[in-house]
């Protein structure tokens, strides 16, 4: 006798449609939805020791620098439960580079999605630095340099103590948060038409929503504001913010754009994929891109590369490249716990320890690329669905994503971890 | 009759959006909008609906001149200056690299 197997609620007929599972989901409105009462909206998260809430509870090998990478990712491998973050920089850097690469190493290790670290670095002292930076979140973190053990010795040692960490780490217990514990950034890519007309505003409309509870928001993306610097400028808060910020954006198109530029920014901006996608010119990307922003909110400050927001709740700007997971990577060294991404032409990013969340309006995008994208707000295109259902739908994905739902980037081992370099090394 | 792409159902979807007004060129939201076609549009600021005659195939998000535009003119999108046309376009044509270039760089 040949039983049927049964079918998974979601599951689908091919392996080769793309598909999007929760199309249904996002779609078909279920009940107990987050968004039907956002104000008073929870999720379940792990408080940390300074109060902030993660959605994600890793144990992190964090190396110093390229040389580091090697133990790193042996101890992650030898140790379940625990990730490594591999990354190409942290030798012979010095000012504002050197900085902004302590800065962000630092604030990955502090971001609540994060549950103890062990920081590997070539030498103690820079090692030290790091932790000593980690351990004022009160965290677990210790440091372990190669110099004078070698990476075999270097790695046993890492190895017994990232062993005791995820065994802590694994009994944390979750607690339900308001949604005003989230922290939440945006940033866009592989930008098409559709992005300006439905996952941007989606995104827009979240902010619009939540923001006013006390979560915190960052957008950023410097160059892909050239053509909407007039609007992005009076969205500031203030006119001091306002002023800090285009000192900001004029900074990067003198010093970095118009430094470097050929005629056409080296089809860099907008992109094949923008072009492809419809997009025409940097002016056209840009107004699209603030879509994501709403209508409602202001940004309260501007802030550094990987810079942690301190004026408390509410929409900052951060001064970043507009490459996806240079961009993201910085966010989530600023401490924000669940990233919104609007996609046109089907961008793959992912972050390690944060959940990027994709948004796409593009049907032929939903369709082909299904398996990337987490909540599909086609529907605007065609007017059955409005923006606010839009953002009701991105709002139930977001609690259910900080709840514990993988993303499909996480679920498709997207990782991408990267340091942004201001310039080249001594 | 050419088939209508944005029929479903006996449900019509718009062929094309434009975000203002002010706009003078609209985005095509459907896949394999074809030339000939007598475009349905809708202006998402205000929900008014436009018509125009598609003179060329417009792959899906590619954008469609809503009035005839002259070298030097600006295409203007979300009631915005998104940079100035450098070839002549007819109502109804193309509108992207070929004929609009950024005023940035």
């Amino acid at each position: 006798m040949s039983a049927t197997p049964s079918m998974l609620p979601h599951e689908i007929a091919s392996p080769f449609v793309g598909g999007a599972p929760d199309q249904l989901a996002t779609k078909a409105l279920p009940p107990g939805r987050a968004s039907a009462d956002y104000r008073n909206a929870t999720f379940t998260g792990w408080r940390r020791e300074n109060g902030r809430v993660g959605v994600r509870n890793h144990v992190v090998l964090l190396p110093l620098d390229d040389l580091s990478n090697a133990a790193c990712e042996a101890v992650a491998n030898l140790v379940k439960g625990t990730m490594a973050l591999p990354h190409a920089y942290g030798r012979l850097q010095f000012g504002e580079d050197l900085e902004l690469h302590f800065r962000t190493l630092i604030g990955i290790g502090s971001n609540p999605n994060v549950a103890a670290v062990v920081v590997i670095g070539i030498e103690d002292q820079w090692t030290n630095r790091v932790v000593e930076g980690i351990a004022k979140t009160g965290k677990p973190v210790v440091g372990f340099g190669i110099e004078g053990h070698g990476d075999i010795a270097t790695i046993a040692r890492a190895s017994y103590q990232a062993k005791r960490f995820v065994q802590w780490a694994t009994e944390l217990p979750r607690e339900v948060c308001p949604i005003a514990d989230l922290w939440v950034s945006t940033k866009c890519g592989e930008s098409d038409t559709t992005t300006g007309l439905s996952s941007c505003p989606t995104v827009g409309n979240l902010y619009d929503k939540l923001i006013p509870l006390g979560i915190y928001g960052v957008f950023g993306e410097t160059s892909e504001i050239t053509g909407a610097e007039h609007l992005c400028r009076e969205r500031a808060a203030s006119p001091d913010i306002a002023d800090k910020w285009y000192a900001m954006w004029k900074a990067y198109q003198d010093e970095v754009i118009e430094a470097h530029k050929t005629d056409d920014l080296s089809d860099s901006q907008p992109t094949k994929g923008n072009i492809a996608g419809g997009l025409t010119t940097i002016e056209e990307k840009a107004l699209g891109n603030l879509e994501k922003i709403g209508h409602d909110c202001r940004y309260i400050d501007a802030l550094k590369p990987a810079e942690a927001p301190a004026r408390g709740p509410g929409l900052y700007f951060m001064d970043t490249s507009s490459a996806a997971a240079e961009c993201v990577t910085l966010m989530a060294a600023a401490g924000y716990v669940v990233h919104t991404f609007p996609t046109g032409q089907g961008n793959v990013i992912g972050n390690p320890i944060v959940p990027v969340i994709k948004i796409s309006g593009n049907p032929r995008t939903v369709r082909t690329m299904g398996e990337h994208i987490d909540v599909d707000v086609s529907g605007v295109l065609t007017r059955e669905m409005t923006i606010s259902q839009a953002g009701d739908a991105l709002i139930d994905m977001v609690v259910r994503t900080a709840n514990g739902r993988l993303t499909a980037a996480e679920a498709l081992g997207h990782r991408e971890f990267v340091m942004t370099k201001l310039y080249r090394s001594a | 009759m050419s088939h209508d792409p944005s029929s479903d159902g006996g449900r019509t979807h718009p062929h094309l959006l434009a975000h203002s007004p002010l706009d003078n060129v609209a985005v095509a939201v459907v896949e394999g909008l074809s030339a000939g076609t007598a475009a349905f549009g809708v202006i998402t600021e205000n929900n008014s609906t436009f018509e125009v005659a598609v003179r060329h195939d417009i792959p899906i998000g590619h954008k469609v001149a809503l009035t005839d535009l002259k070298a030097g003119d600006t295409a203007v999108k979300y009631g915005q200056d998104i940079g100035k046309v450098i070839q002549p376009v007819a109502k109804g044509e193309h509108v992207h690299v070929h004929n609009v270039k950024t005023k940035r760089w």
